[in-house]
């Protein structure tokens, strides 16, 4: 039976007791799928379950306050669901966990790049290949080649917290020391090519704050600093400086907390890389605190407690 | 109807540079993952072959733009108040946008009518309008998003357009549409090349011909009313939606703004910056009441504005040009598309 078939049978028997499932259907093309609710056993036929899931669905957990839904999540989007357990800013008990082991999902900027994304007419993806036809040309390309850059060093491809599961779980690909070349080269460079690159990235950002939005963390919704004109952290202006500023509180109030899922960069309309701001954030919790955020329920974040003394941060032993 | 001209390829980096010398010449330009309006001044960095990734409404409407600037000053006569200063500043640098698409300049024909009518004239709006002008690319080849032909527009409509230009073999056929497309075309180096009208034509009907049949809306305006407290039904086409700003700031018709003043100590500006429905700020009542309390709440209005409000106000006219982008950059690909046709079989 296929992942997507035992999916479909664990949802059927859990939907009587439940609002809703959340999990993806086709979108306007073969390359996108879309979020949507599974009401009744009738939905299940339009689910979806492919490389083009790349949505953290645990993303909506906290706006479901007081229903009963279930949730399909992959193993880097678990890690949200033990965050948000963490903090307790879900009812576990609400909660139906549909997990499933995941092989990497596709990256919007690396099918641009490889295809006309624009002009897809078919997309189909294996465990290391995947088919696609756009704008009249077909082509196979390895996996590898375009899926995420967290799927590529991915350490969690089985999800952590889950109460279904389908499918076998997947070895994982991926070290912490991996994970973080991208950071560690940049961190190479000389500061000033280092704020260049960020002047640049920074000016095409229009303020929409997709990245905001979509992260599964940012739980302030309707009290951001973004908005708020009192206390006036930021003005309305769309400038470099503003726009800069808000991507660094957000990254800040996400220390200890992030858990990489990438949903803000995936996010982004204007494909800007403000997921190196979380992963820079993480490495430095790890280094401070040696902690990683979203893996143990039962942990409490470095930033939501303090000890006296930190066992990794000497701070007396001069 | 002007005469439809040649344009080699080889000219254009010339045409460019020649209007470029007399006024701000905006193009899409690629920047890393993205396609942007940039000025520029020649053809080097110019991307025609594909839709950019933000629309060209910030050449005449841009998300930022300063209406006053003032400053509050104390008097010998009176230092126990402040008087102020203000300085009022409209810029409107002589422009051509260069190279966008057909649905993305008819976005504009949506602002006029609010913009610039018989009651009212948005001044700094206006006068951008004036001093702005538009060489257009038609399209050849539809793209998934793509729906301009749902909206009473086509791949090479010239609605809004100075100078249409239809890609053809080896070049673009050219065609001034107005007076002042006419005196751009002439700063070009064109050739009469014979049937060059014919080809565009062609490109335009096959390109029409590779859009699936578009579906009647005139009964959208009546149907959004029948479903306006039908809550359950937006939440169910806003399952997907983050509320965020990616549709209402790439979107060629978004009109809405805010104002706000930003001040420092004892002067600021007076700025106006685009403004997005799908955010809870949108209206957020000085009470704590917010009318429009979810994304359901929010969707309802974003698709009800474009697609019934707006029409019941000017003539049937929908508020949207087909361009796609909302559906295409939406962070969880949310299709309007799909949401008017649930609205109409509803």
């Amino acid at each position: 039976m296929s992942k997507l078939d035992t999916l479909k049978e664990q949802i059927q028997e859990a939907l009587p007791d439940l609002d809703f499932v959340v999990a993806w259907e086709r979108g306007f093309d073969p390359a996108h799928a879309t979020p949507y609710h599974i009401k009744e056993e009738a939905d299940l036929d339009r689910m979806v379950l492919d490389a083009t899931c790349a949505h953290n669905l645990a993303s909506f957990l906290t706006g479901f306050k007081g229903k009963k839904v279930g949730v399909v999540v992959k193993g880097c989007d678990s890690r949200t669901v033990v965050q948000l357990m963490q903090e307790k800013l879900i009812d576990r008990e609400a909660v139906t966990v549909f997990g499933v082991p995941c092989r990497g999902v596709l990256d919007k900027a690396k099918l641009r790049r490889a295809v006309d994304l624009s002009r897809v007419e078919s997309l189909e993806a294996d465990e290391t290949t995947v088919r696609l036809s756009a704008n009249g040309e077909e082509q196979e390309l390895p996996r590898e080649e375009l899926v995420a850059d967290k799927c590529i060093t991915c350490r969690y491809p089985n999800p952590l917290e889950f109460d279904h599961m389908a499918g076998k779980p997947l070895e994982p690909v991926g070290d912490e020391a991996t994970q973080c070349a991208r950071i560690e080269a940049f961190e190479e460079k000389p500061v000033q090519e280092r704020f260049e690159f960020w002047v640049g990235e920074m000016d095409r950002c229009i303020r929409c704050y997709a990245c905001r939005n979509a992260c599964p963390l940012c739980v302030c919704r309707d009290h951001c600093i973004g908005d708020s004109r009192d206390p006036h952290w930021v003005s309305q202006e769309t400038d470099i400086r503003n726009k800069w500023m808000f991507q660094l509180i957000h990254a800040s109030h996400l220390a200890g907390r992030c858990t990489e899922c990438g949903e803000c960069e995936r996010a982004c309309p204007m494909d800007i890389p403000v997921l190196m701001f979380k992963k820079k954030l993480s490495s430095a919790v790890k280094e401070l605190f040696n902690y990683e955020s979203g893996v143990d329920p039962a942990a409490i974040p470095p930033l939501f407690t303090f000890q006296i003394d930190e066992e990794t941060i000497n701070e007396r032993g001069w | 109807m002007a005469k439809t001209v040649f344009l080699p390829e080889e000219n254009l980096d010339a045409w460019i540079k020649a209007m470029a010398a007399e006024r701000r010449v905006m193009a899409p330009v690629r920047d890393h993952e993205a396609v942007v309006y940039a000025q520029v001044n020649d053809a080097s960095a110019v991307e025609l072959d594909t839709q950019a990734t933000e629309s060209p409404k910030k050449a005449i409407f841009p998300q930022t733009e300063t209406l006053l600037s003032f400053k509050r000053m104390k008097t010998a006569e009176s230092p126990d108040a402040l008087d102020i200063e203000i300085r009022e500043s409209i810029e409107a640098e002589p422009t051509v946008v260069f190279g966008a698409r057909p649905c993305g300049v008819r976005g504009f024909a949506m602002f006029d009518r609010v913009y610039d009518n018989k009651r009212i004239t948005d001044p700094y709006y206006k006068a951008r309008r004036d001093s702005t002008h538009f060489v257009t690319i038609g399209c050849d080849k539809p793209m998934n998003a793509c729906f301009c032909h749902w909206v009473d527009s086509g791949p090479t409509d010239d609605d809004g357009t100075d100078v249409l230009l239809v890609p053809v073999e080896g070049g673009y056929a050219a065609r001034a549409v107005t007076d002042e497309g006419k005196k751009l075309l002439d700063l070009a180096e064109t050739t009469t090349r014979k049937g060059v009208k014919a080809e565009a034509d062609a490109v335009a009907k096959q390109a029409l011909e590779a859009m699936s049949e578009a579906p009647d809306l005139s009964d959208v305006p009546a149907k959004i009313m029948d479903a306006f407290d039908d809550l359950d039904f937006w939440s169910e086409m806003t399952a997907a939606c983050v509320s965020c700003g990616a549709c209402t700031y790439l979107c060629p018709t978004c009109y809405c703004f805010n104002i706000t003043d930003e001040a420092a100590g004892l002067s600021g500006k007076r700025i106006r910056t685009w403004d997005n429905c799908m955010n809870h700020n949108y209206t957020q009542e000085a009470s704590g009441h917010n009318p429009r309390p979810t994304k359901a709440h929010r969707m309802r209005n974003r698709v009800g504005h474009k697609f019934g409000y707006y029409p019941d106000l000017h003539d049937g006219t929908i508020l949207c040009c087909g361009c796609g982008r909302c559906i295409a950059r939406c962070p969880n690909s949310v299709d309007i598309r799909r949401i008017v046709m649930r609205v109409k079989e509803r």
